[in-house]
């Protein structure tokens, strides 16, 4: 009884299972485009596996208590959130200052979770908003790579750019950050762009500027977009590739845009006042020449009184919108381009002249080895995918051309910027790869007639001949072919494990815990973060003020919930080198200052005892350099001895001396770090500290961690009877 | 029930007249027949204990009750009997102990016993019991009171404490002050180190409203101030021809302390306003002094009775928190027009800041009435800095625009006047820019362009109308 309606069953299902050949490629993509999707956001798990759910190094933290703050309050008390609790005592217009993409995403999937009546934490929410977000991009990334070559490039760019390293460092599970959702944004944006471009419908462009406005609503990197497709559109005009496509394409993604955009706040008129946003402006007024001129062509039919015509038009033009950017910036209507723009253009630019800009280690110029690492075979297949889409040259294909070129330069400048890059990089390896494997296997296939009619048709004669050259090749070229066939996978899946080993082992480590091998092979965790921002949310007065270097900023008010004076949002130089001064003076000199800014706690860094390299002392020179940007009182050579920071003997009296100097090695003398080492040996810089007998006299000593990463020190109030 | 205990303790302690009540319960609380009957008289002793505690020194009670008097010898009792019982007349009591008792202790089970302190132990080197330089130093750190009086040949030990507080003394033991100009004539003609002093600061919170007519007579060692230390006050200077020297050796080389520079008499008011005096003379307290007549020098007039008595008693008064200890209550900011203090105030905002002082006259608290206390709004530096006017009530009023700036701002009331307590109250508050609703919709400026886009939008419409609809 039971057997029989199974059998049935199964016949029945094979029956309608049997497929028409459409329909099972069909079939197979959609499951291909699952598996991606799937494993885009699987193997961004490492970190909640290895830990546990939480958020990332700094500035996740400050998009985290946003969020927080947005879900709680509501959307209008976020836009004109006014923070007293960073930048005492600026504050900071936290509406105003930010791009809300992120947090209005992450708000918008909390609230329909919770409609649909799953009660998850926000947190959780803003843990796993990146990794959905990568899976999202993989199907952009297909469709992209349809719109570029075949639906096959489309499969196989998704699947490379669901796993390429170089998007998952921004991108794994607690990293919640702009980028996250800006890379979907940006390709986004892209795709429906050459959609546009390439259908000339308004529908897509009208798409394409949505998708712009959602790209400027999460990331200042929409820049690259409003200065990328201008760029395009200029060089479509001067190879002669000029359409109603892309004039519809363009005018109405660049002016519906540019609408939208100037609703974010903390963009504003920028796209009609500041340097960077001109180069679109122009393309924008030039594209209206064109118009003018191909209207202009239509109407006269006198070739020569055209040249003459062309010649006079755009030179007037470029003339006149010269003449206007040059009045709008003397005026002073229109920004000059900001340091960090000129610091990608130059990339020694930041290093002589913002420090600030070079302090931070992502962004550094990038190093051969991490293209290496963040591309793996990407780096070769790159070159040969530009070899194939000049080879098959149209707007498409010329686009996804120039983003790669100008993302690489990009990406070489700044190693941040190298997760721009890796969507580009992608698409054109998912080309090369998508071409040479369909090559292969037709050839595998064996379908002479089809080489053959196309070799026909370049040549008729002597038929007899080229045949049996073709019957002599066939089995070589079978041969070679799935040589190349097999070596292309070997190639494919040496990348996916070099992906997951990366994933797993470099890009999944909060940094905010850290975790390193005992001396038997265990794994030990410092917690030490946590454990002293625990201590000032429950050991501090609520309105106590929190001096540290900006790095911890964001971390001490989302997780300690006191006030700091400067964080990681650097919008304010002047302050943070204020406390670039404080900590690289003598003890009574930063007294003074921390006094005049009511700073009640002091927070340091310290690796000495560890062996974690990345702490104050090793950033001292950063606040030196940014507190004399400012302060001309603090030299740098007063800190350094053959030009060099030193800690110990032979370091600089001043370095000996400063409050930095002091508050790490307190006491640090009288400990024993490493077995058969003098005490005070820093384990973080392997040297034995100069300064063992360090006396505080202002501040004393409030806690310290337990493997000492974070010391607090307590600034002590003004001598009774003095 | 800790806090209750320890208070109990305290009544065990410094009460000993109360100690009777406060064995009963603690005797009795052993067996459970009697709970009841314990529970009624530990009421009783928190009763008692209430009512001493409101007899000792607290905010709202500043003056000093519990004094300790540390003496050499015990004849000085006798000898400084008058200034003694002017304290004691006027409600303080005075434990005298002899300066190396081995029982002196300041303080018990974390509570000082005492309010005040008076070391009239010029020549001691060591005190007794757990009592040395550092106790003295918490004491007055605690917010406590202290007179110290050395004299010639004064021990490290009063020198250092001394020296803590920015009084340095002069460091030749046997050196006096000396003065050739203004001595007090006396019988022993050619004794210039009985000082006729008037060089009083000017001070009537200091020293009383009543004007000090007969100079104060001075016998001891002077000192200078330490210029590092920005809350020392000379109270009775040396006169320009006084120097420190000893009077039975000649002068060999010039005197380290010379002319008005030296103080002979000189007061502490620490940040948390304790109070202390230190003077180089212990016989300014004595009653020999307080009765003797006084002529200066060079001066034809002779006073029947020396202006000792009047001069340490109304700085004993000040010492003792009995004059010059402000409060401030009642701090208070709202809109105008609004009663409940905001968290947030917006730019441009209009407010209203009140705040009440008062003055304790000894017995009570007075509305203090001044026409110079000022109101900062303050972030880095003053943005509005207002005198505030008063009702002469004690209530203090201000009400000023909000500054065009945002930041997390403070109410500052800095007043620091020469005698009184310091009021230094800082209130923190935000101050937010326009929200994106409080900006004006339409401003009549913009009309052109409201006009142009309109037209604009208009005139689209009409075009596109027309074009698609018209062959």
């Amino acid at each position: 009884m039971a057997a029989k309606p199974d059998a049935t069953a199964s016949t029945f299902s094979l029956k309608t299972l049997k497929l028409k050949t459409k329909q099972q490629e069909i079939l197979i993509r959609v499951t291909i485009l699952c598996l991606v999707y799937i494993l885009a956001f699987v193997t961004r798990l490492f970190s909640v596996l290895r830990y546990e759910s939480m958020i990332h190094e700094f500035d996740p933290y400050f998009n985290y208590r946003t969020t927080l703050y947005l879900t709680e309050k509501g959307f209008y008390e976020f836009w004109n959130w006014f923070d007293s609790e960073s930048w005492y005592p600026l504050g900071r217009i936290i509406g105003g200052t930010l791009y809300p993409g992120l947090m209005v995403t992450a708000a918008l999937i909390y609230w329909i979770l919770k409609f649909l009546r799953f009660a998850v934490h926000i947190r959780e929410v803003c843990v796993l908003t990146a990794p959905f977000f990568a899976s999202n991009t993989t199907i952009v990334a297909y469709f992209f790579g349809k719109e570029l070559w075949d639906s096959g490039a489309g499969l196989v760019a998704a699947a490379l750019i669901a796993i390429c390293p170089g998007y998952i460092s921004r991108s794994v599970a607690g990293s919640y950050d702009n980028e996250g959702v800006a890379i979907f944004a940006l390709l986004l944006t892209f795709y429906l762009f050459v959609k546009a471009v390439n259908t000339g419908s308004l529908a897509w462009a009208l798409a394409s500027a949505f998708g712009y406005f959602y790209m400027v609503s999460a990331w200042g990197g929409y820049v690259f977009i409003i200065n990328l497709i201008p760029l395009y559109v200029l060089v479509l005009l001067i190879t002669g590739r000029y359409s109603m496509r892309l004039y519809v394409a363009y005018n109405c993604m660049y002016i519906v845009g540019m609408l939208l955009a100037m609703q974010i706040r903390f963009v504003g008129f920028q796209h009609v006042q500041s340097g960077e946003h001109m180069a679109a402006m122009g393309v924008f007024f030039l594209i209206q020449v064109f118009y003018f001129l191909v209207w202009v062509k239509h109407m006269i039919n006198d070739t020569k009184l055209f040249q003459a015509l062309l010649r006079i038009g755009v030179t007037s033009a470029v003339t006149v919108g010269a003449i206007a950017l040059g009045l709008g910036t003397a005026s002073g209507y229109i920004s000059p381009w900001t340091g960090r723009f000129y610091s990608l253009l130059d990339p020694t630019y930041a290093k002589d002249h913002i420090p600030i800009i070079a302090s931070v280690s992502e962004h550094q110029p990038t190093a051969w080895s991490s293209f290496m690492f963040d591309f793996h075979i990407l780096l070769f297949l790159f070159p040969a995918g530009l070899y194939f889409c000049f080879k098959r040259l149209s707007d498409a294909t010329i686009f996804i051309v120039m983003y790669g070129l100008t993302s690489m330069y990009f990406a070489g400048v700044m190693v941040r910027l190298i997760l721009v890059a890796t969507p580009a990089v992608c698409l054109i390896s998912a080309i090369a790869v998508s071409a040479t494997i369909k090559n292969l296997t037709q050839t595998l296939r064996g379908k002479p007639a089809q080489t053959l009619s196309a070799k026909g048709a370049g040549g008729t004669r002597g038929s007899s001949k080229q045949q049996a050259s073709v019957d002599q090749s066939i089995p070589l070229l079978k041969n070679g072919a799935s040589v190349l066939l097999l070596g292309a996978f070997y190639l494919l899946s040496r990348y996916a494990i070099h992906c997951t080993w990366v994933t797993s082992e470099a890009y999944s480590s909060p940094s905010i815990v850290l975790a390193a091998r005992g001396a038997h092979g265990q794994r030990v965790i410092f917690d030490d973060y946590r454990e002293a921002y625990f201590w000032l949310r429950q050991n501090t007065p609520s309105d106590a003020k929190i001096m540290s270097w900006w790095d911890y900023g964001y971390q001490i008010t989302a997780m300690g919930n006191r006030t700091v004076i400067v964080d990681n949002n650097t919008w304010n130089n002047t302050h943070i080198a204020t406390v670039g001064r404080a900590m690289s003076s003598y003890e009574d000199e930063a007294y003074e200052i921390m006094r005049s800014l009511d700073v009640d706690y002091v927070l340091v860094v310290f690796g000495g005892v560890t062996g974690y390299s990345s702490d104050d002392i090793n950033k001292f020179l950063w606040m030196v350099r940014i507190g004399g940007g400012v302060f001309p009182v603090i030299k740098e050579p007063d800190y350094l001895v053959n030009g060099e920071y030193r800690v110990d003997k032979g370091a600089a009296p001043k370095m000996l001396n400063c409050l930095m100097y002091k508050l790490c090695y307190y006491r640090f003398g009288e400990l024993t770090t490493e077995y058969g080492k003098p005490p005070g040996y820093d384990r973080a810089r392997g040297v034995e500290i100069g300064n063992k007998d360090v006396k505080l006299e202002y501040l004393e000593e409030a806690f310290t961690t337990s493997n000492w990463i974070v010391r607090i020190y307590k600034v002590k109030p003004p001598t009774n009877r003095w | 029930m800790r806090g209750l205990f320890t208070k109990i303790h305290i009544c065990l302690t410094s009460q000993s007249s109360k100690s009777q009540h406060c064995s009963v319960p603690i005797q009795t609380s052993r067996t459970l027949k009697m709970a009841k009957i314990s529970i009624a008289t530990v009421f009783i002793a928190l009763i008692s204990l209430l009512l001493t505690l409101t007899h000792s020194f607290s905010t709202e009670n500043p003056t000093d009750r519990r004094i300790l008097v540390l003496l050499d010898d015990l004849a000085l009792k006798s000898s400084h009997s008058i200034f003694f019982n002017s304290l004691q007349s006027r409600g303080f009591e005075l434990d005298f102990k002899l300066s190396d008792d081995p029982k002196i202790a300041l303080q018990r089970y974390g509570q000082y016993l005492y309010d005040g302190l008076i070391l009239f132990s010029p020549t001691t080197e060591r005190f007794g019991g757990s009592l040395d330089v550092a106790a003295v130093l918490d004491f007055v750190d605690s917010g406590k009171d202290l007179i110290v009086a050395a004299d010639a040949s004064a021990s490290d030990l009063i020198r250092s404490i001394a020296a803590e507080c920015g009084v340095d003394f002069d460091e030749d033991p046997s050196a006096v002050v000396i003065d050739h100009g203004s001595y007090a004539v006396s019988g022993t003609e050619g004794d210039h180190t009985l000082i006729a002093a008037d060089d009083f600061i000017k001070s009537d919170v200091l020293l009383g409203s009543t004007k000090i007519e007969a100079p104060v007579l001075f016998k001891g060692i002077g000192h200078s101030l330490n210029p590092a230390n920005s809350l020392v006050l000379k109270v009775l200077s040396a006169s320009p021809s006084a120097y420190s020297a000893n009077p039975k050796s000649k002068l060999s080389t010039p005197p380290s302390l010379s002319g008005s520079s030296i103080s002979l008499v000189s007061v502490v008011q620490a940040r948390n306003n304790a109070r202390a005096v230190f003077s180089g003379s212990l016989d300014l307290f004595s009653n020999k002094f307080f009765k003797s007549p006084v002529q200066k020098a060079g001066s034809s007039n002779k006073y029947a009775k020396s202006g000792n008595e009047q001069f340490v008693t109304e700085l004993s008064k000040w010492v003792f928190h009995e004059r010059g200890h402000l409060k401030a209550v009642n701090v208070k900011h709202h809109r105008v027009g609004e009663t409940d203090e905001p968290a947030i105030y917006r730019i441009n905002d209009d407010l209203e800041y009140s705040v009440e002082i008062y003055e304790w006259s000894g017995s009570s608290w007075e509305p203090y009435v001044a026409n110079d206390v000022q109101v900062q709004f303050y972030m880095m530096s003053p943005y509005v800095l207002k005198t505030m006017s008063t009702d002469k009530k004690g209530l203090y009023h201000a009400s000023f625009k909000v500054p065009d700036v945002y930041g997390v701002f403070q109410f500052k009331v800095e007043y620091q006047r020469l005698g009184y307590t310091s009021l230094s109250l800082a209130k923190q508050i935000p101050v937010r820019p326009f929200r994106h609703n409080e900006y004006e919709r339409f401003i009549p400026t913009a009309f052109p362009y409201y006009g142009a886009s309109f037209s604009t939008m208009a005139a689209f419409f009409i075009f596109s109308f027309v074009y698609l609809y018209s062959k």
